[in-house]
């Protein structure tokens, strides 16, 4: 296991108003609970993964999923397991599309 | 039609429950994860692999836990179990009209040994609470890792079973019987084996289910409706009492006598007195049950068959 | 000055002098267990022993689905200090018997074209020298060889049925089996073939009696293994996103008609989505009407919903034949209705008359060079690269193929020409986050190790045209040089450290001129790809749109 965290600054939106979470923590998949944290003024991301070594490529997969949606205020915890990058950003984008339609929890994958 | 086996834990109780709904309880973001696995290393999940909530089935209030089968095969660990206890406890203090348990499991979580063990009878313990409180117990099984170990047993003291042909219920699993008892005994990689042996349409055909339904989760919200209605109506029918688990025992115990010797699901069949019964494995659900209605095995006093799903 | 001329010194027939001796030994061997030409099974090995000599070459009929097993097994019985370095040629290497006949002696050559199931310990073989590798051939090439410089002196093949003449009955099956047999038969050799069943009345014949020296029928029907059936409930959503890709960025663009497959979830993917997908783009009778494919389950969907208008074969598919006899203006079958294949006429067609090969690989490099081998591993390479290359001996045009030929000479100032589209689909990362995209191929290294004169490349950079991964279309008919080149197989590379490596600005100049283009680009939703649009989810699904006629193998059955 691994634990990486990775905070950025340069948010716009603080559009979370609840959790909301996406996927399912098996073989290749993770899952990704998106809440706020009011008054952080950042964008942090905690991952938990089972996979280690890959702390380039997860850093660069989140920061361009924070390039995409901007969020500040936010806290985005995800438990890996295994999963690619595609898979990653796949779940990634399907939780911020959460968010912005502002459904409460709900999707799987 | 939306899949029930290809459905996440939480889209399942989406489409199962009265749109909306749905009140999560014990929420992913309270981070009531296992202490155990995070001890061994292994990844954890937010809501521990199962959901736990209330809302509406068809207007009346209900209690749901939906197990995610695809965290560590759906298997239950401490917090999973405590999770299943909880929510049996709050049915009886609210006295809803019903639990509903969207079970897709292997049984207990390996690497939660005595803690998982007991887990699971603590939740066999609180089900059989909420039966004797007089609030039916539905059980839906329709994912992929079926319902197997003590989850079986379990699944087995609720009210009613209702199964996808998906869908696979039993006591230890295809891979466990091999192991014991040798590839002779049962090929758990025959997967059509497998299927005729755990399979929805067998347990229906045997009694073991109550009811079958097409892989959709409108057939499935449809099934838990009309279960709790038919408890309404035929409420002694479906209740725990002596009588019952005697009339259970004397079924069971004539099912031995009568095809206890036979080595293959379809030579039973055959013997209940389904035509072409090699044939059955590919029909519909519509066409199954009026192939099997009049004949599938049914308890005296119990008349569950009569179920109408729709 | 006297022309020493060669027939003062030698025979012309010592070929057919050498086989009648043979036979006779045959004769003496088995007497009266000999009737006409059938043979019971016990009588094999005392067969082998009496029509082989030590240095034979002979090609064991064995492919990626077809086995001569009991042939095979019987070989691998014969006595070494009698029989001894053989030379054996065949397509594919896939049985422990295949390699025990190396391990003890008997043979000491091979010539072949795959190796899948057997890759390590035929890596291991060669280290201990106890393996000789003549070539690694792709299957059209090997076949070629057969009537050039590897014909074979022995043919040991695999049949359904004989009738007690020795007329042969190869059924859906056939593959392989007409190509050995032309090539021995006419050239003096001697074939040998095991039979499930001797019967009365063949369905139809494949193989005259005449081509046919000894008939044995095998204890047990010989082993087909179902090569090409993938499970729906398999393909991801990210497979899907990028058969969507496929079919807007690709199929749609070049208006493809005549294609191959490659066996894998990503083109199986493809052909569960063309009913649904491509039915919305309205591409139904536009893209991929004729297949040089092998009869895939996960076809059936595309082929009930009126996409495909006729399908031939390399070999049959488990569980497909009864589907297959009832689509006669689909499949190529017989006047009896049963399927015929042919493994090299279906590689022909591949080569030839298609304008499109897509499928999956292990690892591409910066020049677009793919390939499976993987260190300690000689997989080799089957029938890829003849479907994956463009066939510069084509003459005839297409609209695919005339516009490929206008983007990959652009400016050149050639003489028109066309091109075959030979497009590599890979997720970035596989299993366990192994990179699909590499600066070298491991195949360099094992080249190094097995003391090979190239290395293993499955399809060359040169002949591909399109890498489509989850991230995008790289189109490298339209690089101007190698940098852009690299950089265009860079900029679809992902989070690999490839991809990491690209140059963002120059990746984001060839995505405005169109080379490198995005799922966004293409007008495709991501959010969209779900399985929901798999035209079928299940096995089961597979066999109701089949009219129940599709009978899978009971592995992939849940009932």
């Amino acid at each position: 296991m691994q634990r990486l965290v990775f905070k950025h600054l340069d948010g716009k939106y603080s559009s979370v108003q609840k959790p909301v979470i996406a996927g399912v923590v098996a073989s290749g998949n993770l899952e990704i609970l998106i809440e706020p944290s009011p008054h952080s003024g950042a964008c942090t991301f905690e991952v938990n993964t089972s996979v280690t070594g890959f702390d380039a490529t997860w850093k660069a997969v989140v920061a361009d999923f924070h390039q995409a949606w901007l969020f500040t205020d936010t806290k985005v915890s995800i438990n890996d397991m295994g999963a690619t990058p595609a898979v990653v950003r796949l779940r990634l984008d399907q939780a911020a599309e959460l968010v912005a339609t502002s459904k409460s929890s709900k999707l799987g994958g | 039609m939306n899949s029930f086996l290809e459905a996440s834990a939480r889209q399942r109780i989406e489409h199962i429950l009265d749109p909306g709904s749905f009140r999560e309880l014990l929420r992913p973001e309270l981070r009531m994860t296992s202490p155990h696995l995070a001890q061994l290393y292994l990844p954890v999940a937010f809501d521990d692999g199962v959901i736990t909530g209330e809302g509406l089935l068809g207007g009346s209030k209900v209690l749901i836990a939906s197990q995610e089968g695809r965290f560590m095969g759906g298997a239950v660990g401490e917090v999973h179990g405590a999770k299943l206890v909880g929510l049996s406890k709050r049915a009886v203090r609210q006295n809803c009209t019903a639990l509903l348990l969207l079970l897709d499991t292997g049984g207990v979580r390996l690497h939660e040994a005595n803690a998982g063990l007991i887990a699971v009878s603590e939740v066999m313990r609180a089900i059989l609470a909420v039966r004797a409180a007089g609030i039916p117990v539905i059980t839906l099984i329709g994912g992929s890792n079926g319902c197997f170990g003590g989850m079986g047993i379990v699944a087995k003291c609720t009210n009613f079973i209702v199964m996808s042909e998906e869908a696979r219920l039993g006591m230890s699993g295809p891979e466990v019987i091999e192991t014991a008892n040798g590839v002779e005994e049962f090929d758990s990689r025959d997967r059509a084996l497998v299927w005729r042996t755990t399979g929805g349409k067998h347990r229906y055909i045997m009694n073991d289910a109550d009811g079958i339904v097409p892989d959709s989760t409108d057939a499935f919200r449809h099934a838990a409706i009309g279960a709790i209605n038919a408890y309404r109506s035929e409420k002694m029918a479906a209740e725990l009492t002596l009588e019952a688990l005697g009339d259970e025992h004397a079924l069971l115990q004539a099912r031995i006598d009568k095809y206890g010797g036979m080595a293959d699901s379809t030579s039973i069949w055959t013997a209940v007195g389904i035509d072409d019964a090699s044939t059955l494995p590919l029909c519909d659900i519509d066409r199954f049950l009026e192939r099997v209605n009049t004949v599938r095995i049914s308890i005296r006093n119990r008349s569950l068959h009569m179920l109408t799903f729709n | 000055m006297a022309i020493n001329l060669l027939n003062e010194k030698l025979s012309w027939r010592s070929q057919q002098a050498n086989r009648i001796s043979r036979m006779q030994r045959a004769q003496e061997t088995l007497g009266l267990a000999l009737s006409g030409k059938i043979l019971p099974a016990l009588e094999i090995v005392p067969l082998l022993h009496s029509v082989l000599e030590p240095g034979d070459r002979v090609c064991l009929e064995g492919n990626n689905q077809k086995q001569a097993d009991f042939l095979a097994e019987s070989l691998r019985s014969v006595d070494p200090q009698r029989i001894n370095g053989l030379h054996m040629i065949q397509s594919v290497i896939a049985l422990p018997a295949h390699l025990d006949v190396f391990e003890k002696g008997i043979a000491s050559k091979l010539d072949f074209s795959f190796s899948g199931p057997q890759a390590n310990r035929l890596a291991k073989l060669v280290s201990s020298g106890k393996l000789n590798i003549g070539a690694i051939h792709t299957y059209l090439e090997l076949f070629a060889r057969y009537f050039v410089d590897l014909t074979p002196r022995v043919a040991l093949v695999a049949a359904q049925y004989a009738d007690r003449q020795g007329n042969l009955y190869t059924g859906p099956n056939t593959e392989d089996t007409p190509a050995i047999l032309e090539a021995t038969a006419f050239k003096g050799g001697i074939v040998i073939v095991q039979v499930n069943q001797i019967v009365d009345q063949l369905p139809r014949i494949d193989v005259p009696a005449d081509w046919v020296d000894f008939v044995v029928e095998a204890p047990r029907p010989h082993y087909i293994e179902p090569l090409f059936t993938r499970d729906p409930a398999q393909i991801s959503e990210i497979q899907i996103l990028m058969a969507m890709m496929a079919i807007k960025g690709i199929y749609k663009e070049y208006e493809v008609n005549r294609l191959n497959h490659g066996i894998g979830f990503d083109t199986a993917a493809i052909e569960l989505i063309l009913p649904t997908y491509g039915e919305a783009l309205g591409l139904r009778g536009k893209i991929a009407r004729h297949w040089a494919l092998n009869p895939h389950p996960t076809l059936i969907p595309a082929i009930e919903a009126g996409f495909v208008e006729s399908v031939y074969s390399f070999g049959s598919e488990l569980g497909m034949e009864n589907y297959i006899r009832a689509r006669p203006d689909i499949f190529f079958v017989g006047p009896d209705g049963s399927m015929r294949s042919n493994r090299a006429l279906c590689q022909v067609a591949g080569h030839y008359a298609c304008d499109m090969f897509i499928g999956s690989t292990l690892q591409i490099d910066l020049m677009g060079n793919s390939s499976t081998a993987t260190l300690g591993r000689i997989s080799g390479f089957g029938g890829a690269p003849n479907m994956g290359s463009d066939s510069r001996g084509r003459r005839h045009a297409s609209a695919a193929w005339l516009k490929a030929g206008k983007q990959g000479r652009q400016a050149s100032g050639q003489i028109p020409r066309g091109q075959k589209l030979v497009v590599q689909m890979v997720e970035t990362f596989r299993e366990h986050m192994h990179s699909a995209f590499v600066e070298k191929l491991d195949a360099w290294q094992l080249a190094e190790q097995a003391s090979m004169p190239l290395p293993p490349v499955m399809i060359y950079g040169e002949d591909v045209t399109h890498i489509l991964t989850e991230e995008g279309i790289a189109n490298l008919l339209l690089c101007r040089n190698v940098e852009e080149r690299e950089q265009a197989i860079r900029g679809v590379a992902g989070y690999t450290p490839v991809g990491m490596g690209r140059d963002r600005r120059v990746v984001e100049n060839l995505r405005d001129r169109g080379i490198i283009q995005r799922p966004a680009d293409l007008g495709i939703d991501k959010s969209l790809a779900t399985r929901d649009l798999l035209a079928a989810k299940t096995m089961k699904d597979l066999v109701r749109l089949s009219g129940g006629l599709y009978d899978p193998p009971r592995q992939f059955r849940n009932w």
